[in-house]
């Protein structure tokens, strides 16, 4: 693959350092450090850390995000997508909130408090019992409500062959109407113009 | 002396140029009254301008105060994991100047100086490597235009015509001209034998901010056409935009641009990381969605007229300038109907389109006042074509939110002015 020959540039990557960035957890639950939290205790922190956004039942604050609730919504006019009823694995709760939350204090969380606080966004989604004590080996058997939710992108297929043929140039349709305006809506912000004097 | 006022455009448009529509002949007029413009001595003809230690790194003048960044607050529950949009609608040609290109974020634009910046290969490679901004620099260079486009532009579209403005409804984009290094050359420097089959592996690549923005890419992608780039159009990268070294991913959601990229892991596994899982992928009306719809696909806006830029200069000639792109390759038609889609006419093409890049496209045309419903409709290299927004819910339904590359109408009216409406 490569005619390319190398340079010589950089220099290894000391394990320590590996271990410092390399934090990511795959599906299968690689990558998970030993450790363990359940709910009853995750319901403390997620109430310290995460519930001022996320509310106390991890339903939301405001425009903030919800991680409950939403159960078989995908499908309606408006669906609810949130770790219990979208999220396809649950490593990537994990990985996510090892990695990124809380919003503003990021890398700020033991493993321990974040087996507890996706212990608790389960049970807040009733996929566990309050006492169930996640781990890193129970962790690959969880299977989440949505997991089978997804497919891949199949726009090659399902699109594409009907969009390539010879587009109409003339007659295209009988006629045309206006059936939505943005101006009935008015949820456009007004701009800031230059008056120069 | 300028100031800025909040006004809505819609109204100094009516106060200010609707009465200069009336009256205008087809062909050049003549003045009753000599022009004092041209007949006394303008102060600019007399005395001197600016010295050139004036302005060490300049902005436009004051009088393009309007043409900036803008965001829509109720989009987003804060300013930092946000978006802002690209002046697209006073824009031209084809390269977005870097200052007023829109900046989208998880957890706000971070300053990352050079000295500090790393860059780490690990995972599935021979010898895991770490480069400094330095060394980066001392790798074979590539230069490349792209757009990067947000996979979410368009998005709040799909249910109705919603934002009145070509910025705020296809401004989550922007086209520069980077200068960087293929992601192959760093790849190859790690050593990919040990990586044995490349056929299914990947790439996983992360930014150095608390988001960290994580995203699967498969190593065929990797190998082809993606940069690490470390300049655009012609400068250092703006923080905003990923300071001081950013991915390119050619024709691909604007996403997987994974900004200040620290670290480039090789895998045998997607990660499905919170931006692949939770977010950019598509809810179909069934409730199954889609993920791995890395590709854009064609897509254009008439950029002017359009409700930022209502016609103001009345009858006869008119100018409709617009953008097409496709993440598929280059533009090789755009298609333009006055009429909401029953004829169409194509449009001359403003410049050479390069692949997976903005193109410009023109139709000089001439306009007597009457109400029009303005389309464009790209066509690329593969025979695609932009379809209507219909023709994307019948397949997709409505609850997508991302991908919505549908031909936009714009309602040009007798006044001039422009609205954002969905026709039948």
């Amino acid at each position: 693959i490569f005619a390319d020959s190398k340079l010589g540039l950089g220099r290894t990557a000391l394990p320590s350092e590996i271990t410092a960035w390399d934090v990511d957890i795959l599906p299968d639950g690689r990558g998970l450090p030993v450790g363990n939290g359940d709910a009853i205790v995750g319901e403390e922190t997620f109430a310290n850390k995460c519930a001022s956004c996320h509310g106390d039942f991890a339903e939301g604050v405001g425009n903030w995000p919800a991680l409950a609730g939403g159960f078989d919504t995908l499908a309606d006019e408006d669906p609810v997508k949130t770790v219990g009823s979208y999220w396809p694995y649950l490593s990537t709760l994990w990985d996510y909130i090892n990695r990124s939350m809380p919003f503003g204090g990021a890398q700020t969380l033991t493993s321990d408090e974040v087996y507890s606080i996706v212990a608790y966004i389960l049970y807040s989604n009733d996929l566990i019992e309050d006492d169930f004590v996640l781990n890193e080996k129970n962790f690959q058997e969880f299977n989440m409500y949505n997991s089978n939710g997804f497919i891949i992108d199949d726009r090659k297929i399902s699109e594409y062959p009907i969009w390539s043929k010879e587009p109409c140039m003339e007659n295209c349709k009988k006629s045309t109407s206006i059936t939505k305006r943005a101006s009935i809506i008015d949820v456009t912000p007004e701009e800031t113009s230059t008056e120069v004097e | 002396m300028s100031n800025n006022k909040k006004a809505p455009s819609r109204r100094a448009f009516l106060s200010g140029s609707a009465a200069a529509i009336t009256g205008t002949l087809a062909s050049a007029s003549t003045a009753n009254e000599a022009d004092p413009l041209i007949t006394n001595v303008q102060d600019w003809a007399s005395f001197t301008g600016d010295g050139v230690d004036e302005t060490p790194y300049g902005l436009p003048i004051e009088f393009e105060n309007d043409v900036i960044r803008r965001n829509v607050p109720w989009l987003t529950a804060g300013p930092i994991s946000s978006i802002n949009f690209t002046p697209i609608h006073a824009l031209e040609g084809t390269i977005t100047p870097q200052g007023c290109a829109f900046e989208r974020h998880h957890s706000g634009a971070i300053e990352l100086q050079k000295k500090d910046y790393r860059l780490m290969i690990n995972g599935l490679v021979d010898n895991p490597l770490i480069f400094t901004y330095e060394d980066l620099e001392r790798f074979p260079r590539q230069n490349h235009v792209y757009f990067c486009e947000c996979a979410a532009n368009t998005g709040m579209e799909w249910a109705g015509a919603q934002l009145n403005g070509a910025q705020f409804t296809h401004g989550m984009i922007h086209n520069m001209e980077y200068t960087g290094v293929p992601l192959r050359l760093l790849l190859n420097e790690a050593g990919l034998n040990k990586a044995q089959d490349l056929k299914d592996k990947w790439v996983y690549v992360e930014g150095a901010d608390a988001s960290s923005n994580g995203r699967s890419i498969p190593m065929e992608k990797a190998l082809d056409d993606v940069l690490v780039a470390f300049k655009a159009n012609g400068e250092a990268l703006r923080k905003e935009h990923g300071y001081p070294v950013r991915l390119v991913v050619p024709g691909w959601e604007g996403n997987m641009w994974v900004k200040w990229i620290r670290r480039i892991e090789v895998s045998d596994t997607p990660v499905e990381s919170r931006e692949e899982t939770s977010k950019y992928t598509d809810v179909l009306a069934n409730g199954i969605a889609r993920k791995w719809t890395w590709v854009m696909d064609a897509k254009s806006i008439i950029t002017s007229p359009s409700p930022q830029k209502p016609v103001t200069h009345g009858n006869g000639p008119l100018v409709i300038s617009g953008l097409a792109w496709s993440g598929h390759g280059k533009i090789t038609r755009v298609d333009i109907s006055k009429d909401g889609g029953i004829t169409w006419e194509t449009a001359r093409l403003g410049n050479q389109s390069e692949t997976k890049a903005l193109t410009r496209f023109y139709l000089d045309t001439e306009w007597s006042g009457e109400e029009w419903l303005l389309q464009a409709r790209a066509i690329d290299e593969t025979g695609y074509i932009q379809p209507t927004k219909h023709q994307l819910r019948e397949i997709r339904g409505e609850n997508s939110v991302y991908h919505n590359n549908c031909i936009q109408t714009w309602n040009l009216k007798a006044t001039g002015e422009v609205e954002n409406v969905e026709v039948s």
